[in-house]
């Protein structure tokens, strides 16, 4: 199909936009309705998390955690406190290990609904939206239970967690993944296998393997391209090995291996592989034990530097802590998976359509708190 | 007929001599006041609806109130009046390098143009504001002028959504409106009129039976050409999944994005009005007009009024229903649709209606 | 073991860029900068250690020791991982890039850039990315002082009564 090519207009998509998921400023270069040059601009939600972690101490750290990636704060929590144990080499309960995993996956499940919702938004279907909200309220519903808040929790501490389960909580959370189980379904119905939908998804904004590698695209997005790749099984922490669960990874059923709709039905998959893992980690799940009795009176980890990632479900969420052996880190770095990928949004989007390049951002599944940290 | 009547009555009191200039401009603007409350009550009940239907699809409540005062009416039925009134009140904003003179008039194009259509929209066998013999013709030609008021909206806000969004406005209307005539050039291959209540008088009776005489059922051609028509009604009223002049996620608000306050209420009047006539022809052309879905059942003017509005409103609801559930297509699909399918099916139509009408009936 | 073999494979082919010590850290190679991006593009396309994802950049400042740029690397086709570490002289930061063997790099280099003012040879568009460009200083240093005004907006040095 012959293009005629005139005069390009630059367009600035945001810092105030509909769908920048955020403060996000895209300069994009426009021929007509086609993109010829993407340029994100970042930092506007800039809170300078890694100058802040320089002058408090590690446990003071993890409510700062919870604000970088706002939308899954346990995932994030999660990965800090892992990270400083491992430095400091402390092997927390089973019990915590297990309460750990079940927040840490209800949390993904609420966070892909998000995604999915908004990615839903971004290609104009509204209802979605409301539906996977309303999904994911329950989930806040039994994180509020739990640790009084619905969305920074500040709730896994090192060597610990700050709340125990509450009572009812195991017998909630069976109730919600009841109830949940056929609801993806019904989300899946109305939206994913909509054949406007896939008009505009599939084959669209394809994110080959090797370039999302290049890239450090990780998580949903990289399994999206056929890439099966999760830390939960290939750099097994915690105790995700005791877990059956499987990797989804995209297979291009409607289009090309790595375009929109594949990342978008990876996330589908990947929250029922949660449901399965919350169903067997309620199961195992040890009654006694105290949560806090390992939390150290004092947080002082021996010198040295440790870099450790694990799976947020937006991908790779690295902590590189370095120490020297004082209450206060040295240098926190936080590793950003919505950072790598949107780094890749340029290489992805350039040639398609402005009403593509909304939908692979929105496929792209970025937080700007984690982003611009 | 409400002009023709009017002329009568005023003629009869013999201050004026018949057909006299001044006189019919009285008329015209005396008839003009129920086109415009028509349009305005229109809005207030569609928009309600809007908002309660895509609560209830989407598992919330809508608005909702207790009793009179800041609420918003019991069931949140002022909602509305609250809604015009805040619209009214609310500062106008023209932006400092806007085109004054065009940002001011493009609302006003807007408005105008389901206004006049609706003059020819018969609502019973005498509710009408004309009788046109062109009647069709004339609420299909001037249909299209708003396309001109969208394009200088877009064009004078001086802004790039805007723009994108007019240019988008007017490839869609301009190809929609294709599809669309050609689907009714198979009604009036038919009826062999042009004028609304011929169209109607045509579908009066009963078919294969049973069945109401509508064109709809009239031949598997015209039942084609309903949806045709109705698909394309729904590209041309910019509503969801055709939406692409205001996608909210891509362009803002397309090209009233700048618009704020009495002239934004503008563009959101003529929407509920524009969707009112798609609904309205569709309903005269191929639903039986103000017919009784039971032939010979309830066809008092007071009836016919309410199964008019009946059709028109099951229409808009469908309309509705399409915006809360389907995604938004791409432009370039938007158009692959237009000119690839709908236009020669319509085309491929009429030969059939054709056919049909040589060999068959 | 992939560390005594990359430390190997390095000394075969570029003699002379590991920093030799008397006692070899365990879970890093220090490595000095002078071709490092040869030896980056070894370590991604050497069949046995394939390096093809870069994890991370950490830009550190050490204070008296200097500054240091950690890098992180993966390697999706034999799952082993190196920790790289290259000192930089704080007086004089430079550092060739690797923004070109690894895509993901170039946003990562101007992090580093961004906070500690190391730049980064052969970067194709080395800019500010988190901090706005007219930014002064480069705030995670150790001498890092802020600036008294940002667009005639006073910076608050003493700290309000929330502290």
């Amino acid at each position: 199909m012959g293009i005629v090519h005139g005069d390009e207009m630059v367009l600035n998509i945001g810092p105030q936009h509909p769908s920048t998921h955020g403060v996000l400023r895209l300069k994009v270069h426009t021929d007509g309705e086609i993109v010829s040059k993407i340029t994100p601009y970042i930092g506007y939600l800039h809170r300078c998390f890694e100058k802040h972690c320089e002058n408090l101490t590690y446990e003071q750290v993890i409510p700062f955690t919870d604000r970088c990636d706002y939308i899954s704060s346990m995932n994030n929590n999660f990965g800090y406190v892992v990270t400083v144990e491992e430095l400091m080499d402390i092997h927390v309960s089973e019990k915590v290990e297990h309460i750990r995993v079940i927040m840490a996956e209800l949390n993904r499940i609420a966070s892909h609904l998000l995604a999915l919702g908004t990615f839903g938004m971004d290609v104009g279907a509204f209802t979605p939206f409301l539906y996977m909200f309303r999904d994911r309220e329950n989930i806040l519903d039994l994180f509020e239970m739990t640790c009084g808040a619905r969305l920074l929790y500040n709730y896994m501490w090192i060597g610990g967690l700050s709340h125990d389960l509450p009572v009812g909580f195991v017998e909630k959370t069976y109730e919600f993944l009841d109830y949940f189980e056929p609801k993806i379904k019904e989300n899946d119905d109305l939206l994913m296998y909509n054949k406007i939908f896939i008009e505009r998804t599939a084959d669209v904004g394809v994110l080959p393997p090797e370039v999302a590698i290049s890239y450090g695209v990780t998580g949903p997005n990289l399994r999206g391209s056929g890439v099966q790749w999760d830390l939960r099984k290939d750099e097994q922490y915690s105790i995700y090995d005791r877990f059956d669960f499987e990797i989804p990874v995209g297979t291009g059923q409607m289009g090309t291996v790595g375009d929109c709709w594949d990342r978008y039905w990876v996330r589908t998959q990947e929250m029922k592989e949660s449901i399965g893992i919350v169903r067997q980690a309620l199961k195992q799940l040890p009654t006694e034990g105290d949560v806090q009795e390992l939390v150290p009176k004092k947080i002082r980890p021996p010198k040295g530097s440790i870099y450790k990632r694990t799976e947020s479900p937006r991908g790779d969420l690295g902590f590189y802590i370095i120490s020297d052996g004082k209450p206060t880190p040295v240098r926190v770095k936080l590793r950003s998976p919505a950072f790598t990928a949107l780094s890749a949004l340029s290489a992805i989007a350039e040639g398609w359509m402005i009403s593509d390049v909304i939908a692979i951002l929105g496929s792209l599944d970025i937080v700007l708190g984690e982003i611009d940290r | 007929m409400v002009v023709d009547n009017l002329m009568q009555w005023f003629e009869s009191w013999t201050l004026w001599e018949a057909g006299s200039p001044l006189l019919f401009l009285i008329v015209v603007v005396i008839a003009g006041v129920p086109i415009f409350l028509l349009m305005a009550v229109n809005a207030l009940v569609a928009v309600y609806a809007e908002l309660k239907i895509s609560a209830f699809m989407q598992d919330r409540v809508g608005p909702m109130g207790q009793g009179p005062g800041l609420h918003a009416g019991k069931w949140g039925l002022l909602q509305t009046v609250a809604d015009a009134l805040k619209l009214l009140l609310k500062e106008d904003i023209i932006p400092t390098l806007a085109d004054r003179k065009l940002f001011i008039i493009a609302p006003f194009i807007i408005f105008v143009t389901p206004f006049i259509a609706l003059a020819a929209l018969p609502f019973n066998q005498n509710l009408l504001i004309a009788d046109l013999n062109i009647g069709v013709f004339y609420i299909l030609a001037v249909g299209s002028i708003s396309v001109i008021g969208i394009i200088m909206a877009g064009w004078s806000s001086n802004n790039k959504w805007s723009l994108y969004g007019a240019m988008r406005s007017a490839a869609q209307i301009v190809s929609y409106e294709i599809p669309v005539a050609l689907s009714i050039v198979s009604v009036i291959m038919l009826t062999g009129t042009l004028s609304m209540q011929g169209i109607i008088s045509y579908q009066d009776g009963t078919t294969l039976g049973i069945l109401p005489n509508w064109i709809l059922f009239n031949n598997p051609f015209s039942f084609i050409a309903f949806f045709i028509f109705f698909i394309s009604g729904v590209a041309e009223v910019n509503r969801t999944p055709f939406d692409i002049p205001e996608a909210e996620s891509e362009l803002v608000a397309g090209f009233h994005t700048e618009y704020s306050g009495m002239r934004w209420a503008f563009f959101f009047l003529s929407e509920y009005a524009n969707m009112l006539i798609i609904s309205g022809v569709a309903a005269v052309a191929f639903l039986g007009g103000w017919h009784s879905p039971i032939p010979g059942f309830l066809e008092s003017p007071g009836w016919s009024l309410f199964w008019f509005i009946s059709k028109v409103g099951m229409l808009i609801f469908i309309m509705m229903w399409f915006r809360w559930t389907f995604p938004r297509l791409r432009v370039d699909q938007l158009m692959n649709i237009c000119w690839k399918v709908l236009l020669p099916l319509a085309l491929l139509n009429i030969f059939g209606v054709g056919l049909w009408g040589l060999f068959v009936a | 073991m992939i560390h005594e073999q990359v430390l190997k494979c390095l000394r075969e082919k570029f003699p002379g860029s590991i920093v030799e010590t008397e006692e070899m850290p365990a879970d890093f190679i220090p490595i000095y900068q002078k071709n490092w991006a040869e030896i980056a593009a070894f370590l991604r396309d050497d069949p046995d250690l394939r390096f093809d994802s870069l994890q991370c950049i950490t830009g550190v400042d050490l204070g008296e020791e200097g500054m240091d740029v950690r890098y992180n690397f993966h390697s999706m086709t034999h799952l082993h991982k190196i920790e790289i570490r290259i000192s930089v002289d704080s007086e004089n930061p430079k550092i060739p890039s690797i923004e070109q063997i690894w895509r993901v790099g170039d946003w990562f280099e101007r992090e580093v850039y961004d906070m500690y003012g190391i730049i980064f040879d052969g970067h194709r568009d080395l800019r500010r990315i988190l901090l706005p460009d007219d930014w002064e200083g480069w705030p995670l240093r150790k001498d890092y002082e802020t600036q008294e005004t940002f667009h005639g907006i006073v910076v608050p040095k003493v700290k309000e009564e929330w502290e």
